[in-house]
């Protein structure tokens, strides 16, 4: 199975011909209820993970971050220190596995490459005026190449929610095919809904659709930077997406909750949902990750506990 | 490093619920003014774990002499407390629905043990329901004149209530809750195969100081129930279950001057449009059969769904079949547990091989069923017409018939052709269609765009030979005056 | 007095909007409380009984589906008719039970009245008894009364008209559709009132109106499969019991008789919440800007 969709798959090709054959398929997908699709996140977040399941989920999990700084204050130091955390989370237990990237700004992509380099973890740049993508296509654009030409192997891209949420979804879609082509082979695409402020699940389910058209590598929920970002709820909803876009086309997509997700347990819950939802072919970080920074930490101190049977404290994790 | 794949990626290690929080006793008596006794002729039945047959305990059985004892006793109570002022009254019941709360786990592990529903339904919707029942009927009991039955409406004296085994403690609720509110006091005879929590709950009443005989508990058999209905001293009679015993009952109390309700069987249906908000609809449709493994009166246990999106409604539904985790009743993770009794079971395998037997395509996903206790898997019947048995009798059990529709029209008749009239749902995304489609339907519960919820201001009760009264709300307590 | 000779009224049924004869051929005698000969009145048979509900299911839909306010315009509109023919009335309730024309006049003006009353009725009953109800999640859940369905009426004996139609009209008010088995011995105004509903805009079959031996033509209604409620009003004892037996076949809802001292009395709501179903209909409603993605 390709692991990039560069164009849409054959069976929907004509979908996106025009700005109104686009609107009509992704207005006739089903609708969302909201409150039956937030009951089952919460009734799928009652289940209980427990000893060895646990034990899987948390190593799971931890190899799944995308370990983030996007700070106006990033520093090559801090960036240095974020790599090497990343490769190696717990400096006391060797056992523990690297996370699967870390994300940082585009003028910090040749840093983080030289702090990772030969781990096997991933550099993610985030591109395109993040967070608010407001700035022109050439910027965006350029943007992307300097963090691809600096090495990055994943580009987090941010949709024009404004033109989204104007109705205007070609738009929407041939930037992000542009942007896609941007990536050249190199890179994997993560589309940014900001899905907080496309506010509804029906949007959230057709931006889903519209980015894996666009062929999106990854679809993720947040930047990170709004009141609202992952939520058991949205990220549901896009599992189903993947799953169902796959079903149809054959082409499977990643999908990565960014922001908010703190703690082991809430880390846990989003696992469960990926299990039960997508299924085992997405219990993987080639196809599931977490864009977060403090759930790193709570995922060692609970690791730690299920190591040596007691609790573990802030002191003996890196604050990095 | 990277994490090896397992085989199958993320199994869920047991999670079983502690067991011991409940403590439940070798044999228990009837519960009569107050003190738990023998029964009269001595006779004793065992209630056993439908999930492994082990027995739990063994529990004196009510005979026609136990339930003259029970009903005198109720008599003399109902003078006292019906004459208590209504704020004192519903004092006893919030001070009983905060018990309830404390020891809900508690409950809850015994429900799961002697009913063989999952802990997470026990856990999060029966016991919360048990509580909240008893709370919103506790604030009527001073509130009498001001709910539309003119000023001071009386009560009926005392009622016989008879309750099922499949939500034993929420079914006890909903019968006592409102009785004792109005003023009535109660003779109650639980289930013969889940008597334990209404057992529970006479201590809850000990606990809580209810006066002696206003409620007293009779387990036993059906004919202990056929007594209760019978005596001649009985003003109200309330009955769940079955719609055979419903009728039987209203022959028994013609001609008395025994006020009736009955919540009896159903067949559900629940009708997908082609617009439906696909995803949640599936899990309505789950819900709506597998919850409490089908043994619900309100299930939704026929799926119309328009024939235009049939294959990709089946396929989700067949896809999400396969993630339910069926198998010990007190795991956290457990979505479908043990069938109620070895009769049940039997009831159950009866009718699906008729069902196939009638030609319908019968599909289960793969699904191991643990050695012992009675277990069934979930089971979906396809190609199945309105003539089927599987379409037109209750099976109460993990069994979705699914029938297809094309017009709208169509799915209203479809669903109204059956003597029950319960509940149904509806899913369409267009809201004209919501409510033109309820208004057609024959159903005293219509839940669209979701299904299976329950709560103590909504009255619930059905039309046709589903029964006659309403539990739940205001129009609860209409049962229990006498208006 | 002229030495004319008058036209005497042959008394038929009213069934489906039609005034058959009963199918079986039948008449009995009815006479007034002195033993005077009034009128041959039909004498149902249980086919006559059949198609009565057939009559009465066929009307069901279009008169449960009528606005409420339509309802109403319909049950007022016979109370006009009746005003215009209060002096037939008041004449054959007299011979009927025996008044003397202005207690006959009481007992028909207070009908009329009855008609009125629940005229108003129609479109108020669903605010009174239903309603929103606060439930603990994010739905919307409203109940609302809808009518059981065919209603088998055992008008009462004793009042031929005012308690003929203090049984009657709740039951149609509501939306049901009605099969009403007149007082056996002074069906005559039962019998007549169907000529004003003929004529009133009431939808033929809403009301069918029945005469004979109460025990007979009742006895199938009950067990009919295809009734959903009986008043049991014109019953005694004992065939109230049997009726109640039978009608447990397919759980009838089922009025008892009840003592009923005073028909002028304010006849209050029972009787029209006896045949009234409650629907409770529920919605998901999500939450504004709660999560920033829950509608």
């Amino acid at each position: 199975m390709p692991t990039n969709a560069p164009t849409a798959a054959h069976s929907l090709s004509d979908v996106t011909s025009s700005d109104s054959t686009l609107r009509r398929f992704l207005h006739g997908l089903p609708g969302v209820d909201a409150v039956g699709l937030e009951a089952r996140a919460a009734a799928l977040g009652t289940r209980s993970i427990k000893t060895t399941a646990k034990a899987y989920a948390i190593d799971l999990a931890i190899s799944m971050v995308d370990l983030t700084t996007l700070e106006g204050a990033d520093t090559p130091g801090k960036v240095r220190a974020l790599g090497a955390k990343a490769v190696r989370p717990d400096p006391t237990d060797r056992t523990t596995p690297a996370t699967a990237a870390v994300c940082v700004y585009p003028d910090m992509v040749a840093v983080a490459k030289e702090a990772v380099a030969g781990s096997g973890v991933k550099v993610a740049s985030v591109a395109t005026a993040f967070p608010a993508g407001r700035a022109a296509l050439e910027v965006k654009l350029a943007d992307v190449k300097d963090a691809v030409a600096a090495g990055a192997d994943e580009i987090d891209m941010v949709i024009d929610r404004g033109a989204f949420l104007a109705g205007r979804y070609l738009k929407v879609y041939d930037e992000i095919v542009a942007v896609r082509e941007a990536c050249g082979t190199s890179a994997r695409l993560k589309v940014i809904f900001e899905t907080g402020e496309l506010s509804t699940y029906d949007n959230i389910r057709r931006a889903s659709w519209l980015g894996m058209l666009a062929g999106a590598d990854f679809i993720k929920t947040s930047t990170g930077k709004v009141a609202v970002n992952a939520t058991p709820a949205n990220t549901l909803l896009m599992l189903e997406a993947v799953r169902d876009f796959r079903a149809q086309t054959g082409i499977q997509v990643g999908v990565k909750p960014a922001g908010g997700i703190r703690t082991s347990k809430d880390a846990i819950k989003f696992l469960v949902l990926v299990n039960e939802t997508a299924g085992e072919d997405w219990l993987d970080n080639h196809w599931f990750r977490f864009g977060a920074s403090s759930l790193l930490n709570d995922l060692l101190m609970q690791r730690q506990k299920l190591a040596t049977g007691r609790y573990s404290g802030p002191d003996y994790v890196t604050v990095d | 490093m990277s994490i090896e794949k397992r085989s199958s990626a993320f199994e869920y290690a047991p999670a079983p619920e502690s067991r011991s929080i409940v403590d439940i006793a070798p044999s228990y008596g009837l519960f009569i003014d107050g003190e738990f006794v023998e029964a009269a002729d001595g006779r004793v039945f065992k209630t056993v774990s439908p999930s492994t047959e082990e027995v739990l305990s063994e529990v004196a059985q009510a005979g026609a002499e136990d339930v003259d004892r029970a009903v005198k006793a109720a008599r003399k109570a109902f003078e006292k407390w019906s004459a208590l002022p209504g704020s004192e009254r519903a004092k006893y019941l919030f001070r009983i629905a905060r018990i309830i709360q404390e020891r809900s786990r508690e409950l809850a592990v015994l429900e799961t043990l002697d009913n063989g529903k999952p802990i997470k339904e026990t856990r999060d919707a029966d016991l919360p329901l048990v509580a909240a029942h008893f709370f919103y009927y506790a604030g009527w009991a001073d509130k009498l004149d001001h709910a539309g039955f003119g000023p001071s409406p009386k009560p009926l004296g005392v009622a016989g209530q008879v309750i099922p085994w499949n939500f034993p403690l929420l079914m006890l609720a909903w019968k006592i809750a409102p009785a004792l509110a109005t003023g009535n006091t109660v003779v109650l005879k639980p289930a013969e195969t889940t008597p334990l929590s209404a057992l529970f709950f006479a201590d809850i009443c000990r606990q809580a100081g209810l006066p002696k005989g206003v409620v007293n508990i009779l387990p036993g058999y059906g004919d202990t129930g056929a007594a209760l209905v019978a005596h001649p001293d009985v003003n109200k009679v309330a009955f769940t279950g079955s719609t055979a015993v419903g009728k039987q009952i209203a022959r028994t109390v013609a001609g008395s001057r025994k006020k009736l309700t009955l919540e009896l069987g159903g067949k559900g249906a629940n009708i997908v449009f082609d617009d439906a908000p696909i995803d949640q609809a599936v899990e309505g449709i789950v819900s709506g059969i597998f919850f409490n493994q089908g043994q619900v009166c309100c299930a939704g246990s026929r799926l119309l769904v328009q024939e235009s999106i049939q294959d990709e409604l089946l396929d989700s539904l067949k896809r999400r079949l396969s993630t339910l985790r069926l198998g010990d009743p007190l795991d956290k993770n457990t979505d479908i547990g043990a069938i109620n009794s070895e009769e049940q079971l039997a009831r159950i395998t009866t009718l699906v091989e008729q069902g196939e037997a009638e030609g319908a395509e019968r599909w289960s996903p793969a699904c191991e069923l643990p050695s012992s206790g009675y277990w069934f898997a979930p089971t979906l019947f396809t190609n199945v017409t309105q003539a089927h048995t599987v379409a037109r009798d209750e099976i109460f059990g993990p069994v979705l018939s699914v029938l297809t529709f094309r017009t709208p029209d169509e799915a209203v008749a479809k669903a109204n052709n059956t003597p029950y009239g319960l509940s149904a749902g509806i899913w369409t995304e267009k809201g004209s269609r919501i409510l033109a489609v309820a208004n057609k339907l024959r159903a005293g519960v219509v839940w669209s765009n979701t299904f299976n919820k329950f709560d103590p201001t909504s009255p619930f009760g059905g039309y046709k030979e589903s029964g006659f009264g309403r539990e739940g709300g205001r129009h609860g307590l209409e049962a229990y005056l006498d208006v | 007095m002229s030495d004319r000779l008058s036209v005497l009224k042959t008394y038929k049924l009213y069934v489906g909007g039609k005034f058959p004869r009963s199918e079986s051929g039948r008449v009995y005698e009815v006479t007034d409380h002195k033993g005077k000969w009034l009128a041959n009145a039909p004498q149902s048979s249980r086919k006559d009984a059949r198609d009565a509900v057939v009559a009465a299911r066929k009307a069901f839909g279009a008169w449960s589906g009528a606005t409420a306010y339509n309802r109403g315009q319909v049950l007022y509109r016979v109370a006009e008719m009746l005003e215009g023919r209060k002096s037939q009335f008041v004449h054959e309730v007299a011979d009927a039970e025996g008044l003397s024309k202005s207690k006959a006049a009481d007992q028909v003006e207070a009908t009329i009245d009855r008609w009125v009353w629940y005229a108003g009725w129609t479109d108020k009953i669903a605010q009174v008894v239903g309603g929103g109800n606060p439930v603990a999640g994010p739905f919307f859940n409203l109940s609302s009364p809808e009518p059981t369905g065919v209603v088998a009426v055992l008008a009462p004996q004793e009042s031929s008209f005012l308690g003929l139609v203090s049984v009657l009209a709740p039951v149609i008010a509501t939306g049901n559709t009605a099969v009403l088995v007149a007082s056996e011995k002074a069906p005559l105004p039962a019998l007549s009132l169907g000529e004003v509903l003929a004529t009133s805009d009431v939808p033929g079959g809403t009301v069918n109106i029945l005469s004979g031996r109460t025990a007979e033509i009742a006895a199938p209604l009950a067990a009919h499969q295809d009734v959903n409620a009986i008043d049991l009003a014109g019953a005694d004892e004992a065939l109230a019991k049997e009726l109640e037996i039978a009608a447990a076949d397919n759980l009838k809802r089922v009025l008892r008789p009840q003592p009923v001292d005073d028909w002028f009395a304010s006849p209050g709501l029972d009787r029209m919440t006896a045949f009234l179903e409650t629907k409770t209909v529920w919605h998901p409603t999500g939450s504004l800007g709660a999560s920033g993605s829950s509608y």
